[in-house]
């Protein structure tokens, strides 16, 4: 899909995001809407996985380490086909398959996250593991900013860079905000790209919600031979609504009736734009 | 009593490692990873042999079980390894989300467990690691006896599919099982028939109980020793059959009683066969430094101190 044709799918999959938590009332709302121009990309343009390949082993690899976000993973896998989305109606109920955070129950899902500071070593082994095959497959992960005090990360991009993992793609959801507050206030980031780049990682920092440039970063990939990629993706969280950007209520937020009319009318005019 | 021999001792990690070797030889897809301990774990021959299988992780053991659950997209059965310590407390979260709830067909292969580590102390004496591993859906909890037993169970693990928690130790005991044993997961082995009692007894405990069952044969008790060297799954079967024809338990290992084999005899017979039990285990305490012989005679885990609650046990029939 070109940039203009996902640019315009994005207004009515952050629409599905936001009826699929309301109707559950339930969700992160807040994330999920920093999170879905990435994994638009991700699905519908950059990484080589679709329902009729899901079984292959040489599919490219989606992991979300930052698990809590899943409401967006879960509209973007109905839109591409995965499941209909109607299933979706059934988020966060008892007995329905579609619960609060990723899990290999679901087609698509690749991976069990939740907790923290996991993704990122699992897709270490699996671009190990792709290595060892030689099979071309190629891993990606969204991590959180918050996410990013956890100290496994940090183990990992260790290990990627010792092992040279450049099928390894690790996507940084930078809103710079998480639930207690902002990154600087409860347990400061920056300067992350130096960070990054001191552990070994060839670092690209671009606008998460700019579809020719995150088109253009990860068609780049990967940034140097021999190193694994990471792209640090400035985004809004609550990005598409007014009222939801950059105010951390939103972060586990659930709209009230007329909330989701007023993002529904939001959302609307953009679409006519 | 059956009569048990040995000729030899040797560390049961050595079992691990020797198992590991000839999976190198037989078993393309299995690889082993371990957090900077490939000494201790005895790993050296299968990454001579097979160093494009190993992966060093550093002394990272969360990444390294979230690497190892990572790897098995190729089918490969990866084996990390590192001291029990490490491998279960430390990185529970990442073993109970990334391995047992993903339900990832790893092998986690654990060294040095509980006292007989000696002397470097309590910080490394795990003793709560069959209690956090039995407990966690989809695990397979594996405690072997000797050398013999050790290298079969790693070898059958690499045909089992789903995750497991091998554990097993640092010092040298007597190798008293058959080299050419088939280790069925799950199967207790009854080392010696007999009546008057039941002693259920993993890892380390087993030759211990055997030389108890010969003391207690002196004395004219007739011991029926089960060595259940799989914790989960349980053979209950196994179990009930020999306490409804003895009707009394001691139950054998080198971990805490709160949550180890004790506890999970205890449940099985809570539900259907209700019979006095004493319990040859750590009696909620960490451990100290010392010799593996000096820690196991303190914390009451030897063959003596089977026998007392042996004769507490049978005073308890009524």
């Amino acid at each position: 899909m070109t940039a203009k044709e996902l640019k315009d799918k994005s207004i009515e999959l952050r629409r599905k995001t936001l009826e699929i938590i309301y109707n559950a009332k339930a969700g992160h709302t807040g994330g999920s809407l920093s999170i879905m121009d990435i994994l638009n990309v991700l699905y519908n343009r950059i990484m080589n996985v679709s329902p009729e390949n899901f079984n292959d082993a040489n599919r490219d690899r989606y992991i979300q380490s930052k698990g809590h976000s899943v409401e967006a993973l879960y509209t973007v896998l109905a839109d591409r086909g995965f499941f209909p989305e109607e299933d979706l109606m059934t988020l966060c109920q008892y007995q329905s398959p579609y619960i609060g955070h990723p899990t290999k129950g679901v087609n698509g899902m690749e991976q069990n996250t939740g907790g923290l500071g996991h993704g990122l070593p699992i897709c270490c082994g699996n671009a190990l593991a792709a290595k060892k095959d030689n099979s071309g497959v190629k891993v990606y992960t969204v991590l959180g900013d918050g996410e990013m005090a956890e100290g496994s990360n940090w183990e990992a991009m260790m290990f990627a860079a010792h092992y040279k993992l450049d099928n390894l793609c690790a996507i940084l959801d930078y809103n710079k905000l998480q639930i207690t507050g902002s990154n600087a206030e409860v347990m400061g980031l920056e300067p992350v790209a130096k960070k990054l780049e001191a552990f070994g990682w060839a670092v690209k920092e671009v606008d998460g919600h700019d579809y020719d440039a995150l088109i253009e970063t990860f068609e780049s990939l990967p940034f140097e031979e021999g190193k694994p990629s990471f792209v640090i993706a400035h985004t809004v969280k609550g990005k598409g609504v007014s009222f939801m950007e950059n105010n951390i209520k939103w972060h586990h937020g659930v709209p009230s009736a007329e909330q989701m009319e007023m993002a529904r009318e939001e959302l609307l005019i953009k679409e006519e734009v | 009593m059956k009569k048990y021999t040995y000729t030899e001792k040797q560390d049961t990690r050595s079992g691990f490692g020797d198992g590991m070797t000839e999976l190198g030889r037989t078993n393309p897809k299995v690889v082993t990873l371990c957090a900077d301990l490939v000494g201790s774990l005895k790993t050296a021959t299968f990454i001579k042999e097979n160093p494009e299988r190993f992966f060093q992780t550093g002394i990272a053991e969360a990444n390294m079980m979230g690497i190892a659950a990572g790897l098995t997209i190729g089918g490969y059965i990866p084996y990390p390894t590192t001291f029990a310590n490490f491998g279960s407390g430390r990185v529970y979260d990442q073993i109970r989300q990334s391995i047992a709830y993903s339900n990832k067909n790893v092998k986690i292969a654990v060294s040095h467990a509980g006292l007989t580590l000696g002397e470097d102390g309590a910080t490394h004496q795990i003793l709560e690691d069959i209690a956090m591993m039995r407990s966690m859906p989809n695990m397979t909890v594996i405690n072997p006896c000797d050398y013999n037993q050790t290298k079969a169970a790693t070898i059958a693990l690499a045909d089992h599919v789903g995750p497991a928690y091998l554990r097993f130790g640092r010092p040298k005991v007597p190798i008293f099982t058959d080299p050419n044993q088939k280790f069925e997961i799950g199967k207790a082995w009854t080392v010696n028939e007999g009546k008057d009692v039941s002693i259920f007894a993993t890892g380390h405990l087993v030759w211990e109980a055997i030389q108890a069952g010969e003391i207690l044969a002196e004395k004219g008790i007739d011991a029926e020793i089960i060595n259940i060297h799989t914790i989960k799954p349980l053979d209950t079967a196994a179990i009930l059959k020999s306490v409804r024809k003895t009707k009394c338990v001691v139950t054998c290992e080198e971990h805490q009683a709160n949550g180890g084999l004790g506890d999970a005899v205890a449940q099985t017979l809570a539900q259907n066969f209700l019979a006095p039990q004493e319990y040859v285990a750590v009696n909620d305490s960490f451990g100290e430094s010392g010799t593996p012989e000096q820690l196991m005679a303190k914390y009451g885990l030897s063959a003596e101190a089977i026998v007392e609650k042996t004769l507490k046990v049978i005073a308890r029939k009524s």
